[in-house]
């Protein structure tokens, strides 16, 4: 079938769903919405609606990146505006479907907007101020169109890249991705262009297209989003460069902790497969392209390509050196394409409204739009689509709506495990490949972390390399020995121990690293130590000669303490929540911690009433008054 | 479906056996070993290098506990402590009674509910030494009594 003949039938489907005479309910059940309860949110609509005697339908779709609003809902009513309502629970469905599916009331205190946008149009909610600096073009029907039905995106215009790609040759397909100049997103920021070009010209029939979606930086989860809520845009992208190529295979390797992921890409492939998009005879133009879904099983190093190949053949996900690069030398010893999710998923986009439309989007230096997932002490949280170059000051404040509990911005990290830390001076720098590492951060898969007053940056720089060295493969000895020793300087260092001039050490052995290791893991491992040497300095002196934590996080060097002028002897809630029994109350019933006790959990300062809040962190431990510091001390 | 008697197949292969046995027996390596016409030493290496396979029985809850950067930042390891302390189990442990296992896990993606942990596929959000009490008693069958002697 033509994809003329599909886009037809599949409009149909969509007009009466989102234009027609059914009420249309969209329940965001990525794995985040699942996570705040939407599947209880979705069992609670189907058991009100079910005796109705109006037609009401309920879709599954993906994730709006709107995190901190989830679960949210969308509700399309005949003859009104979509609206999005937020923070649903089991409790206001009920509401929602009395007051508003039954009857006309919008019950606007739930509602967070009206949606604008679908169909191919990208999907916003213009009442919220952060959607107006982001430009979501690999977003565009997130949240919206259900990831569970081929129909939904091929009627917003999906698989018309992939059909135009196929009337033209791969050198013109090739010579639009190099207009568009977009750069791979796994991290590296390759030119796409000239890996599709690489394995092009590469000698031999059999080639190979992998989709790297080994996301495995903790932080980060754009392309989990992303194949969640449209599974068919990597789909198409795949396709769109095996053709370019002259490969009739792909692989699509999908980390093991993304069990949703994996079975919504599942479910796609079986659609497109079924509708002709894919296999043997895609869109009737005899170009032959299959796609395997192959499980991670949980290793970071997976992420690096030559790794993520021998993890494919089945073998220890071992890195190997370069060249040769995958595009001569891949998948069993053929040219291999190996690219992120989100650099594929632009192929399609690229192709069907051209390279030069996607260069005009960004700042000059870097085209497109860059994805970044934010998570941390920021008001919103969740996923973001702005025009490569935009500054982050913009990202964490205008979009993020800055930190939480009006504390005070401390720090932002970007890239993960291989990325920096980047101090408030430098919140004018631009999201661009270059000017983030300029400024000694990388833009990585694109994880951004906001740090506030409460988070230590020794610390920080610890759990960096305590998770590489957990995660470094062990093949090469400056990777695995190299992070192995710094971390346990900066061990040191959070509990008190060490001295300044380890600090010169830290600095010789990051150099030494990032020369000598075989990988980007043992290369980049030491950038969140370098950075936060280099614009947090004064946490590691504090934390080496006063033996001081500024964050009160490391806990060798912070004391819980109960102000007595703030304790009210008739309030238990911290003694009964001690799991250490370290609480006891003094002759006036306020309470003490004894320190020797003291597990520093944290339980007590939950717990402590906010009308009391009498628990608080020192930092150095000798600020304790000794008379307060055990029982016998009374 | 096209047979999996591939070296390539040797971890999807040793997936689908702990899916429906929980761990990787010896005796299960082994027959993978002869199914494939590889050495045990092989797969032996590749089970042990990856870090969703284990050797011994998980629980019948099983709890993972996030460490993502998020995770972490938010105050992941108290959590993992907390679990850890309210089950006496140290991670990477089977209770005795086969009841729970803790482990730790790189990040999960819900960075913006951190902390999380997750019990089977369920994910807890926004977790914290109380909340993480909560939680454990109302999965726990028993032994409520010895909790409350304060």
């Amino acid at each position: 079938m033509t994809i003329k003949d599909l886009y037809q039938k599949a409009r149909i489907k969509w007009s009466i769903l989102y234009e027609g005479d059914v009420i249309h309910i969209l329940i965001g059940t990525a794995t985040c919405g699942r996570a705040a309860g939407s599947m209880a949110v979705l069992e609670e609509f189907k058991r009100c609606i079910s005796n109705m005697d109006v037609p009401v339908s309920i879709s599954e779709v993906g994730c709006m990146g709107l995190c901190s609003y989830e679960p949210l809902v969308i509700i399309i009513k005949p003859g009104n505006v979509a609206i999005c309502y937020h923070h649903i629970n089991e409790q206001t469905v009920p509401q929602l479907v009395e007051r508003y599916i039954k009857n006309d009331d919008p019950c606007l205190e739930l509602a967070l907007g009206t949606v604008v946008g679908g169909g191919g149009e990208p999907v916003h909610i213009p009442e919220l101020e952060l959607f107006s600096y982001q430009q979501r073009l690999l977003m565009r029907n997130c949240g919206y169109n259900s990831p569970l039905e081929i129909d939904h995106y091929i009627a917003c215009g999906g698989y018309s890249g992939l059909a135009r790609a196929l009337r033209s040759n791969p050198a013109e397909i090739i010579g639009e991705v190099e207009k568009s100049c977009l750069r791979g997103r796994g991290g590296a920021g390759y030119p796409a262009a000239d890996k599709l070009r690489h394995c092009y010209m590469a000698p031999g029939d059999t080639k190979y297209v992998v989709c790297n979606a080994d996301e495995g930086d903790p932080g980060a989860f754009m392309d989990r989003l992303l194949l969640e809520s449209d599974p068919h845009s990597v789909l198409e992208g795949m396709a769109i460069a095996g053709y370019a190529i002259g490969a009739e295979r792909g692989f699509i390797y999908v980390r093991e902790e993304y069990p949703l992921a994996i079975h919504r890409l599942q479910t796609a492939l079986a659609q497109a497969v079924e509708k002709g998009v894919l296999g043997t005879d895609v869109l009737g133009s005899g170009y032959k392209f299959d796609i395997e879904i192959v499980r991670g099983a949980g290793a970071f190093i997976s992420g690096e390509e030559t790794a993520t190949i021998a993890a494919i053949e089945g073998r220890r996900s071992w890195p190997r050196h370069r060249p040769p690069y995958p595009s001569q030398y891949g998948l069993w010893g053929r040219p291999t394409l190996v690219n992120n999710v989100k650099t594929l998923a632009f192929f399609p986009l690229i192709i069907s409204k051209g390279g030069d439309w996607f260069a005009s989007i960004g700042n000059g230096k870097d085209t497109g739009t860059v994805l970044f997932a934010l998570a941390g002490k920021l008001v919103n949280t969740g996923l973001v689509e702005v025009p490569a170059g935009t500054k982050l000051s913009t990202i964490i404040f205008d979009i993020g709506g800055g930190i939480r509990s009006g504390k005070q911005f401390k720090a932002v990290q970007i890239g993960g495990p291989s990325g920096g830390c980047l101090p408030q001076s430098l919140l004018d720098t631009q999201v661009d490949f270059d000017s983030l590492r300029q400024a000694g951060a990388i833009m990585g898969s694109g994880g951004i972390i906001v740090m506030d007053e409460d988070n230590c940056m020794v610390d920080t720089a610890r759990y960096f390399l305590d998770f590489c060295s957990k995660e470094s493969c062990g093949k090469c000895t400056p990777c695995r020995d190299g992070i192995h020793q710094m971390l346990g300087i900066l061990e040191d260092f959070t509990t008190g121990q060490g001295d300044l001039s380890e600090l010169d050490k830290l600095e010789r052995m990051a150099e030494d690293m990032k020369q000598t290791s075989l990988c980007g893991l043992g290369k980049m491992a030491p950038n969140p130590v370098l950075t936060t040497l280099r614009y947090f300095r004064d946490e590691y002196i504090a934390h080496l000669v006063e033996k001081r934590c500024p964050a009160r996080v490391c806990k060798e060097l912070t004391a819980y303490y109960i102000l007595p002028q703030k304790c009210y002897r008739g309030c238990d809630h911290c003694v009964l929540a001690c799991p250490a029994e370290a609480i006891y109350g003094d002759d006036n019933g306020l309470k003490v911690i004894d320190q020797a006790k003291c597990t520093k959990c944290g339980s007590c300062e939950l717990v402590c009433p906010p009308e009391y809040n009498a628990v608080v962190r020192l930092s150095p431990v000798s600020l304790v008054p000794p008379e307060r510091r055990s029982k016998t001390s009374l | 479906m096209p047979s999996r008697r591939e070296r390539r197949h040797l971890i999807d292969i040793l997936q689908d056996v702990q899916e429906s046995e929980g761990y990787l027996s010896r005796e299960s390596l082994l027959e993978v070993s002869h199914f494939l016409g590889i050495p045990p030493s092989i797969v032996w290496s590749v089970a042990t290098f990856y870090n969703q396979f284990r050797f011994t029985p998980a629980g019948r809850n099983h709890i993972r506990v996030c460490m993502g950067t998020a995770c972490h930042m938010a105050g992941g390891q108290l959590v993992l402590e907390a679990v850890a302390r309210e089950l006496k189990l140290e991670i990477g442990a089977t209770s005795d009674d086969g009841e729970y296992s803790l482990a730790r896990v790189a990040c999960i993606g819900c960075c913006a509910m951190a902390p999380v942990m997750t019990i089977g596929d369920k994910v807890y959000p926004k977790m914290s030494p109380p909340a993480v009490e909560e939680v454990l008693v109302r999965i726990k069958p028993s032994d409520k009594g010895d909790k409350c002697d304060h």
